[in-house]
């Protein structure tokens, strides 16, 4: 490659970057500016002082430590149920022998291709039927399971040797023992990308909880900000200091787990 | 002596485990299946029925008419109509502008160039970021009057824009803030395609004396088509769900003049304040038989593309 090309490459490298990171930079300035300073046109590129009074009043104004709280019990639940269901499912799809076993799994997979918004309007209903309406596990119990996780987990969990499950079953350990103490960790770095998706799924959730929860306690972050916007009026600089603290999660879980995620994500699971 | 006779006749007899595994894959598949029966095969039916009652009361079960009256009453909805044809507008203009520029950006990222970690975090970080966080951003961001956006437009003379005021600006908003959002996705899946592609090729065209916007072209893309028309389509899917961006953007409303309803928009007013939840259901419909007319053109492709052994 010749020197100007690369320097085009990093030149166009360079503007992408700097497009699709201002968001956040914008989000995250504003969050410390003055109601003076944020309305001050032209707009200031660095905020005059570092304040952290707008996190302070935005909590206040709003429960987002309860929310916060909220977010994490639904999420970790929801990671810690779909990785127990999907290890179950994928050990019993992939080694278990029982009659039916192709024919069902692959009714499961024709499942994949239904939208949530689809099943969303009977799930309300069954919500309600269970008694669980405007409560938090109303936001776990539809997502204990997934087609999808349970379908890569089990395409791992194939590729492992029938040699090694028979002469450990010849030594006496039973499948709960080798699927735990051999499978599992085997398939770490495959449990760690699912878990990881879930729990960006789980924490960036909307819809589901727009629907099912009424009561202000029970709300998520991603909820509880949209309607502190609609509530407490709509101070920017307030707005984005409450953005930042939703979004602050998943950014430094991404900046560890990138590879994980980038990985998870190119097989397919996340969106469609 | 066959255990798969015996169990009926001596259960007694048999060793523990050896009951033990004849109801052994129930239990292992029980905690995973409870959820996926109650949560997504139940519902699945459901739905189906749901939609052809009229009146349906999810309360007590009960409906006037059971056919196709929901269905003829959200097809002459005008609100529909216009969901309909806004997603259709969304998906048209969001899905190939993201396509190219992501083609782009993943070809650059491609590269064999120092700080790519850096970059690909800079890249992926919309990706894992919740819509409605970083859509009070770009809000803040469209502001009219003291917006970043208008003051860079203001730079080069262009007067202030009402991007979410304004009803003819508001799908234009939508639309930047929907490429934005999906550009990580679909950078990720034609990059995980480019770096499938076999390095042979790329030598044997730099033998042949290419350069590099012919080698993009003449080779790259070509390769590529199969992983273009895929993530096209899985972007199609999911952008054909349009919602959640509308909720920071235009403050719960569906744009500016109630101008910018969506398909999965209509669904959720319908599900919300008093439920008409037949009426929901019939629109769910039209949005499944659109989804499975594209995961069947996916099906087709990928078929293909396994049949001529490019994979």
């Amino acid at each position: 490659m010749s020197k100007t090309a690369r320097a085009a490459i990093y030149a166009g490298l360079i503007l992408g970057a700097l497009i699709m990171v201002f968001p956040f930079y914008w989000m995250f300035v504003s969050a410390f500016k003055t109601t003076q300073e944020i309305n001050r046109f032209p707009p200031t590129w660095l905020p005059g002082s570092l304040r952290f009074d707008n996190f302070a009043i935005a909590f206040q104004k709003s429960p987002f430590a309860r929310y916060f709280l909220n977010s994490v019990i639904v999420t970790a639940s929801c990671v810690v149920c779909t990785g127990f269901t999907t290890i179950l499912g994928a050990f019993a799809f992939s080694r278990l022998k029982f009659p039916g076993r192709e024919v069902i799994f692959s009714i499961l997979l024709s499942l994949l291709m239904i939208p949530f918004e689809m099943v969303i309007i009977t799930n309300y209903t069954t919500i309600i039927h269970l008694g669980l309406n405007d409560s938090l596990p109303a936001l776990i119990a539809p997502f204990t399971s997934s087609i999808f996780y349970t379908y890569i987990l089990r395409n791992f969990f194939m590729t492992v040797p029938d040699g090694l499950y028979h002469s450990a079953r010849v030594d006496g350990a039973s499948n709960w023992r080798f699927l735990w103490r051999i499978l599992v960790p085997m398939a770490r770095p495959s449990l760690v990308t699912i878990m990881l998706l879930n729990a960006l799924v789980s924490w960036n959730s909307f819809m589901w909880p727009l629907i099912v929860i009424k009561t202000t306690a029970n709300r998520t972050l991603p909820f509880g900000l949209y309607a502190f916007t609609t509530e407490s009026g709509s101070n920017p600089e307030l707005m984005m200091a409450a953005s930042t603290v939703v979004v602050l999660p998943m950014i430094i879980l991404f900046l560890f787990a990138r590879k994980s995620i980038v990985n998870g994500v190119a097989r397919g699971g996340m969106k469609g | 002596m066959s255990r798969r006779a015996e169990p009926s006749e001596r259960p007694d007899s048999l060793p523990r485990f050896h009951r033990l595994s004849k109801i052994e894959p129930i239990l292992y598949l029980a905690p995973f299946l409870v959820g996926v029966i109650v949560f997504t095969l139940y519902p699945v039916i459901h739905v189906v029925f749901i939609s052809l009652m009229e009146d349906y009361n999810y309360l007590t079960r009960a409906f006037s008419r059971f056919g196709l009256g929901n269905y003829i009453s959200v097809l002459g909805n005008k609100y529909f109509i216009q969901a309909l044809s806004n997603t259709f507008i969304y998906v048209l203009l969001v899905i190939p502008i993201a396509t190219c520029i992501a083609l782009a950006a993943a070809n650059m990222l491609n590269q064999k160039l120092k700080l790519t970690g850096l970059f690909q975090t800079a890249y992926f970080l919309p990706m894992v970021t919740s819509v409605t966080a970083v859509g009070l951003a770009w809000r803040f961001m469209f502001n009219e009057r003291i917006g970043i956006v208008n003051f860079l437009l203001s730079l080069v003379g262009i007067d202030p824009v009402g991007w979410l005021t304004k009803a003819e600006w508001s799908m234009p908003a939508l639309v930047i803030y929907g490429i934005w959002n999906i550009l990580p996705f679909t950078i990720i899946l034609l990059l995980a395609g480019l770096q499938s592609v076999n390095p042979m090729f790329y030598t044997a065209a730099r033998v042949d004396g290419s350069k590099g916007a012919r080698i993009f072209f003449k080779i790259t893309v070509p390769l590529l088509a199969p992983t273009i028309m895929l993530t096209t389509i899985v972007n199609t899917i999911s952008a054909f769900k349009v919602f959640n961006e509308l909720f920071p953007l235009f403050k719960g409303q569906a744009g500016p003049f109630y101008n910018l309803y969506t398909v999965v928009y209509f669904i959720y007013e319908q599900m919300s304040g008093k439920p008409r939840l037949g009426r929901a259901a019939s629109a769910a419909m039209v949005l499944f038989a659109v989804i499975l007319a594209l995961t069947l053109i996916q099906l087709l492709i990928q078929r293909r593309w396994r049949g001529t052994g490019k994979g």
